[in-house]
């Protein structure tokens, strides 16, 4: 079971186990051949009974067993009593190869199934169960087939989180027990079942009864699993939110042909250079949701049908499940001052992916100016466009620090009846960082550094849209600086999630290095992962360069980037470029001095939920053209990466993978490139 | 005791070993030395198994108790000196008790039924499931003859009347509703630490310096809270005297020892799937525990005769050697060995020197009784002290009930579902160690006050025994003028007390010599001191001979299977 060394076999140990496999072998082979021959006599079955008794493993058998019962059930002369007699032969069969394994996948199965026939009694199961779970109290089958007969029992989540709670007395070292309590606690939520009603009243009980735990034995792991799921029941609402969108409400959107809008009387936060002939209405909610569209958001504007209009989903997957959803709106080429209102969630319709409906219906309104374009934009030449030099990150003199603060809120949504119902999170997280900070002083824990980073982060991020600071960013820098040191193992985990905090630290005293097309710079600050892409809606030029950056997931939010250097970071392979295929408005892109090509494995492909989800390379085989030229399908991954792409400029020296060769596919891919590693192309 | 029924003659008249008595000790040194192939007489003036070991029927426990309550009657006149050529030394009974005082407050109910308790005389007393004489019991199959439940917690009272459960395991820790969470981390991580000394990982021992240092002190070192020291040393340590003061502490333990202890305790809990705390307790008393081993020794070979009285030791005349005793019966049976109960002290002849080569032996005959006292008590009760749980354990560590109480109190309350009272009421016995009876009286009333209603029409004088009626009044004023103080301070109600003896016993330790005398009941809640007391008696008789050797185990059950009834 649990703590108990492993002993090496003795020798006749092993002979006993040769003897076995030598009965065994002979069994299967008796037993495959009624299988094949589709034999159900008494005979065959008690023999493959006996085959599941030594080894309740032969899944093929428990098969077997389930195909005799069905030619029992479907003969004539069948009646209740003779299905009694054959179930409950089943159940006998399941509890001898549970006596022999109880961690046994086929033998629980099994006894499912046999249940679900509906004409055995499921009293005994609870009593069964007891048994098992004497045992081992933390036997995930047997906590697993619980649920199972306490959900056909039509047992109360009450009684059965009671259990749970007897089984933490005994022990509390169960993950099992634990998470059988987070589940149903879930349900009884989700029914608002009576004194369930309201999460605050219960959670903190549940942070009571977890401390107890947490406190006695720190190093114990299953509380802590515990602790990480109320605290995301505390700082997750039910229902979704909208964070923060651009054009953000009561904004001034000007839409200039080219780039010539100086002296404009509007907020660089609102400008934007349009080539395209439309602009963005960006979405971010606080967490993925589904069924966005032209019935769940109208857009009410003189020059558009809100009909007409497409939302679609900015993730990675192709799930239509996301936080950021974009829909592009088109303008006409007149000048033009128009107001647009986009109100969301005032039909029913999106859904979190927990399956809570947005609630919260909210109103953006902004002003559209267009401005038409002075030049043919073919006209612009590709030495005169925008590039990451030092001159564009000029501090921003005209507008004081403050007011390019409110602006940044404006890109936040406030909601003021969240906010009153928010008290209970505030004064529950409250209560949790005192708790840590206790515990802290007591014993060095890293897990315990890893929580209180986390209880800091949730609270500042709840508290963010109303206090403009973060005020525990150094804390929780610190507390993650302790824990790359502590713990190697996890450095990069850590790294990625101080990164977060630094970005947001940084974000907010970065403002003042913004000019012309508004520029964010974030170079040099050893960041390993991005984040708070909600709050940098609006920034056009992006310097990322010289951080760690191994991914830039969440980067597809961005928009209205157009420019984006990602110099001198860590991205190993070309996939990891993925979110840049939805950024319609990158012309300019450096990647050069990555790891692009270092390594023949591309570790991202696992990180994917499934195979079938991921999108790299499903499009693929459809494109005729590709299979015709070899050195396209040599290059598969960059042609689907690139060939999207609308990109004047690009810069990949410095990677492996940038070859010559390479660099010819890339011509081919991106017939529209006007420059390549600084070279001008023909 | 009175009327004993004519004495058949015994026959052989020669063994190996007399033992006198049924005390723990007696019956073990009985069944050890029968198992060593020694011919046994094993003799027992009362007509029950386990001397002051015993546990008796309500009515019978309070002549026992007084029986061993008077003065050595002055010896018979010195027998003529007998024909052949052994001198006789009378046998006088030593006074073991005192102070006895019996309240009876429902004379009818009790007296009907006195049959159906099984009072420990030696209370209260448990065995931690780790403890040597469990070890004992399955290594010698003896347990054959008991049965055991679990004790299921033990508590920490306060002079409010409160019961503060003992956090005793990681479990107990986490559940525990009156530790702050500072308080429980801390503990663990010092049980922690404590077990990981244990187990002899590197990283976390102890150092020897502190291993020899005051227990209290260590405890100090490592931070724990007053609250949390108490319940170590007091309630899972089992310290007797106040360890922060040393100038009343006895027993000041060492690191090393209270180590010891938790260590003990620590491989108790959970030691039998169905035990769920750290102690046990046998089915119809502890009394059950001398009489298994008497039947075992029965097994091999020892020859019983209970209420045989024994009148004296017979020495050689010239060499003054031990030869053999002489029974109430008159018949004489010699023996190599004599084993003796501590009720029985030999007496010089009047007037007459005794020959020389006894003289110098003299000295070992006395009985030291240099360890003070141990006030006991027995009361009965109706309901339990709380409710849902029956049988349980209660510490009052020193101090906690008044300023001078310099020794810890313990408390054991169980119930009918051990066969030791009728069905439906509680037993408790109570004990402390003292130096005088008065101070002992003090310290058992001060618990009975706190957790007892003591009713007022007490009975108590007409069921005192004459000879201690003195005593008996003066308790009798106490306990009125305690009972009419108040109500208790937590506001539930007490439960009302039924009947009690309280009673004050010497402490003795075992002497060893050509003759033994085995020790008294100590002061300890479990056994592990008597049987270490015991081994080195039976070392000291028979040096060349194995304590229950390995291959004496014939325990039909064999897989050693001592696990309590569930």
């Amino acid at each position: 079971m649990h703590g108990r060394p492993r002993k090496a076999p003795k020798p006749e140990d092993e002979a006993a186990s040769s003897a076995k496999a030598q009965k065994l072998r002979a069994l299967q082979t008796q037993f495959f051949s009624f299988h094949h021959n589709k034999i159900y006599t008494k005979e065959a079955v008690e023999l493959s009974a006996k085959l599941l008794e030594i080894n309740p493993e032969s899944y093929t058998a428990w098969n077997y067993r389930k195909l005799a019962v069905e030619h029992y059930l479907n003969l004539p002369d069948c009646n209740p009593d003779s299905i009694k007699s054959v179930l409950d032969d089943e159940l006998r069969v399941v509890e001898n190869a549970l006596r022999q394994n109880f961690k046994s996948y086929g033998a629980w199965h099994h006894r499912k199934w046999v249940l679900s026939k509906g004409h055995s009694s499921i009293d005994n199961e609870l009593r069964l169960l007891d048994k098992f779970q004497k045992a081992d109290s933390r036997n995930f089958h047997a906590w697993n087939y619980r649920r199972f007969v306490a959900e056909s029992m039509k047992r109360s989540e009450q009684d059965e989180l009671k259990y749970t709670e007897d089984m933490i007395y005994a022990n509390f070292s169960n993950y099992s027990a634990w998470h059988n309590r987070s589940v149903l606690l879930s349900a009884l939520f989700d029914k608002k079942a009576e004194g369930f009603l309201l999460k605050e009243k219960v959670l903190p009980e549940e942070y009571e009864f977890i401390h107890q735990a947490i406190f006695t034995d720190p190093d114990d792991q299953s509380g802590w699993f515990y602790h990480l799921w109320l605290l995301d029941q505390t700082v997750t609402t039910d229902s979704p939110l909208l964070a923060s969108s651009w054009p953000g409400h009561g904004s001034d959107v000007l839409l200039v042909g080219d780039r010539c809008y100086n002296g404009s009387a509007f907020s660089p936060f609102s400008a934007l250079h349009s080539d395209s002939g439309s602009f963005p209405i960006v979405l971010y909610f606080n967490q993925p949701v589904r069924g966005v569209n032209s019935s769940t958001v109208t857009v009410e504007c003189g020059f558009n049908k809100n009909e007409d209009l497409l939302w679609k989903p900015l993730s990675a997957s192709n799930s239509q499940t996301a936080r950021v959803w974009v829909a592009h709106l088109k303008v006409p080429s007149s000048d033009l001052h128009s107001t647009v209102e986009v109100s969301v969630g005032h039909t029913k319709g999106i859904i979190s992916t927990r399956g809570f409906e947005y609630s919260h219906p909210s109103m953006l309104s902004f002003k559209v100016h267009v401005q038409p374009m002075e030049r043919d934009s073919s006209q612009v030449s590709v030495a005169e466009s925008i590039s990451l030099r030092e001159e564009n990150f000029k501090v921003y003199g005209k507008q004081s620090e403050e007011s390019i603060i409110d602006s940044f809120d404006q890109l936040i949504i406030k909601n003021g009846r969240e906010t009153t119902a928010s008290n209970w999170r505030f004064e529950a997280l409250a209560k949790e960082i005192e708790c840590f900070r206790e515990l802290l002083s007591l014993v060095d824990c890293k897990i315990g550094k890893l929580t209180l980073a986390r209880l800091l982060k949730a609270y500042d991020a709840m508290s963010y849209p109303f206090a403009n600071k973060l005020v525990h960013s150094e804390e929780v820098l610190e507390l993650y600086s302790d824990l790359m040191k502590l713990d190697r193992t996890h450095y990069q985990f850590y790294k990625d999630e101080r990164s977060i905090v630094l970005l947001q630290k940084y974000k907010d005293s970065v403002s003042s290095a913004i000019c012309g097309p508004i520029c964010l710079r974030l170079n040099n600050l050893s960041l390993s992962r991005m984040g708070a892409f909600e709050k940098l809606l609006w920034v056009e030029m992006l310097d990322l360069s010289h951080n760690e950056l191994q991914s830039i997931e969440g980067l597809e939010a961005m928009q209205l980037l157009s420019c984006l250097s990602l110099r001198n970071n860590k991205l190993r392979s070309l996939t990891a470029l993925e979110p840049l295929r939805k950024l319609k408005l990158l012309r300019i892109l450096d990647i050069s001095y990555n790891q692009i090509g270092d390594h023949s494995i591309d570790t991202t492909r696992y990180v994917c939920s499934s195979p079938l989800s991921h999108s790299v390379g499903s499009e693929l085989n459809r494109d005729e053209t590709v299979t015709s030229d070899v050195a396209l399908i040599n290059n598969w991954e960059a042609f689907y990466i690139f060939k999207d792409f609308n990109l004047n400029q690009l810069d990949i020296v410095g990677n492996t993978i940038a070859d010559e060769k390479f660099k010819s596919v890339l011509v081919k891919i991106m017939p529209k490139l006007k420059q390549l590693d600084g070279k001008l192309l023909d | 005791m009175d009327d004993i029924p004519p004495y058949p003659p015994i026959d052989p008249t020669t063994f190996d070993l007399i033992v006198i008595g049924t005390g723990l000790p007696e019956s073990i040194i009985a069944a050890a030395s029968s198992t060593a192939s020694k011919s046994v007489l094993h003799l027992d003036p009362n007509p029950f198994y386990g001397s002051h070991f015993s546990s008796l029927p309500l009515a019978d426990l309070p002549s026992f108790l007084s029986s061993h309550s008077t003065s050595p009657s002055p010896p018979r006149s010195p027998s003529s000196d007998d024909p052949n050529e052994f001198s006789l030394l009378e046998f006088a009974t030593r006074p073991l008790y005192s102070s006895i005082d019996i309240s009876t407050f429902s004379p009818n109910l009790l007296d009907q039924h006195s049959r159906k308790f099984n009072l420990d005389v030696a209370g209260p007393r448990v065995f931690f499931c780790a403890e040597k004489s469990i070890e004992l019991l399955l290594r010698t199959g003896t347990n054959q003859y008991m049965e055991f439940k679990s004790v299921d917690a033990t508590f920490v009272g306060d002079n409010k009347g409160n019961l503060w459960s003992v956090p005793d395991s990681r479990a107990a820790i986490f559940k525990d509703k009156s530790l702050g969470l500072v308080e429980k981390n801390k503990l663990m991580r010092f049980f922690k630490l404590v077990q990981g000394h244990l187990a002899g990982e590197q990283d976390i021992k102890i150092s020897e310096e502190d291993l020899q240092s005051p227990f209290v002190d260590f405890l100090n070192k490592m931070g724990l809270p007053p609250k949390i020291k108490s319940f170590i040393l007091y309630a899972i340590a089992m310290a007797d005297y106040d360890q922060e003061d040393t100038g009343v502490c006895r027993d000041l333990l060492k690191t090393k020892d209270g180590i010891d202890q938790l260590a003990l305790y620590n491989a108790s809990i959970g030691r039998f799937q169905n035990a769920s705390g750290a102690f046990l307790y046998p089915i119809y008393g502890q009394g059950e525990l001398s009489q298994a081993f008497c039947r075992r020794a029965a097994v091999k070979g020892c020859l019983y005769v209970l209420r045989m009285p024994v009148t004296a030791l017979l020495v050689d005349k010239d060499t003054g050697c031990y030869k053999g005793v002489r029974l109430a019966s008159g018949q004489d049976i010699f023996s190599q060995k004599l084993i003796l109960d501590p009720t029985f002290k030999v007496t010089l002849p009047s007037g007459s020197s005794p020959p020389l080569p006894l003289k110098e032996k003299l000295p070992f005959f006395s009985l030291k009784d240099d360890k003070g006292k141990i006030a006991r008590g027995i009361c009965i009760t109706k309901t339990s002290l709380k409710p849902d749980i029956s049988n349980f354990l209660v510490v009052y560590p020193p101090r906690s009930l008044f300023p001078e109480q310099v020794t810890s109190i313990r408390l054991l309350q169980i119930a009918s579902n051990l066969a030791v009272c009728l069905p439906g009421m509680f037993v408790l016995y109570i004990s402390a160690l003292c130096n005088d009876d008065d101070q002992g009286k003090k310290l058992i009333h001060a618990v009975m006050n706190t957790l007892l209603t003591v009713p007022l029409d007490s009975e108590s004088n007409a069921a005192v025994q004459s000879e201690t009626a003195e005593n008996g009044s003066a308790v009798q004023d106490e306990t009125s003028e305690s009972s009419s103080g108040g109500p208790s301070d937590s506001g539930e109600e007490k439960p009302t007390l039924l009947w009690s003896a309280l009673y004050s016993q010497e402490l003795t330790l075992g002497q060893v010599d050509f003759i033994c005398s085995t020790p008294m009941p100590d002061g300890k809640l479990n056994y592990n001191d008597l049987i270490d007391t015991t081994f080195k008696i039976f070392q000291e008789i028979y040096p060349g001979e194995e304590f229950f050797p390995e291959t004496s185990l014939e325990n039909p059950e064999g897989d050693g299977d001592a696990s309590p009834e569930t």
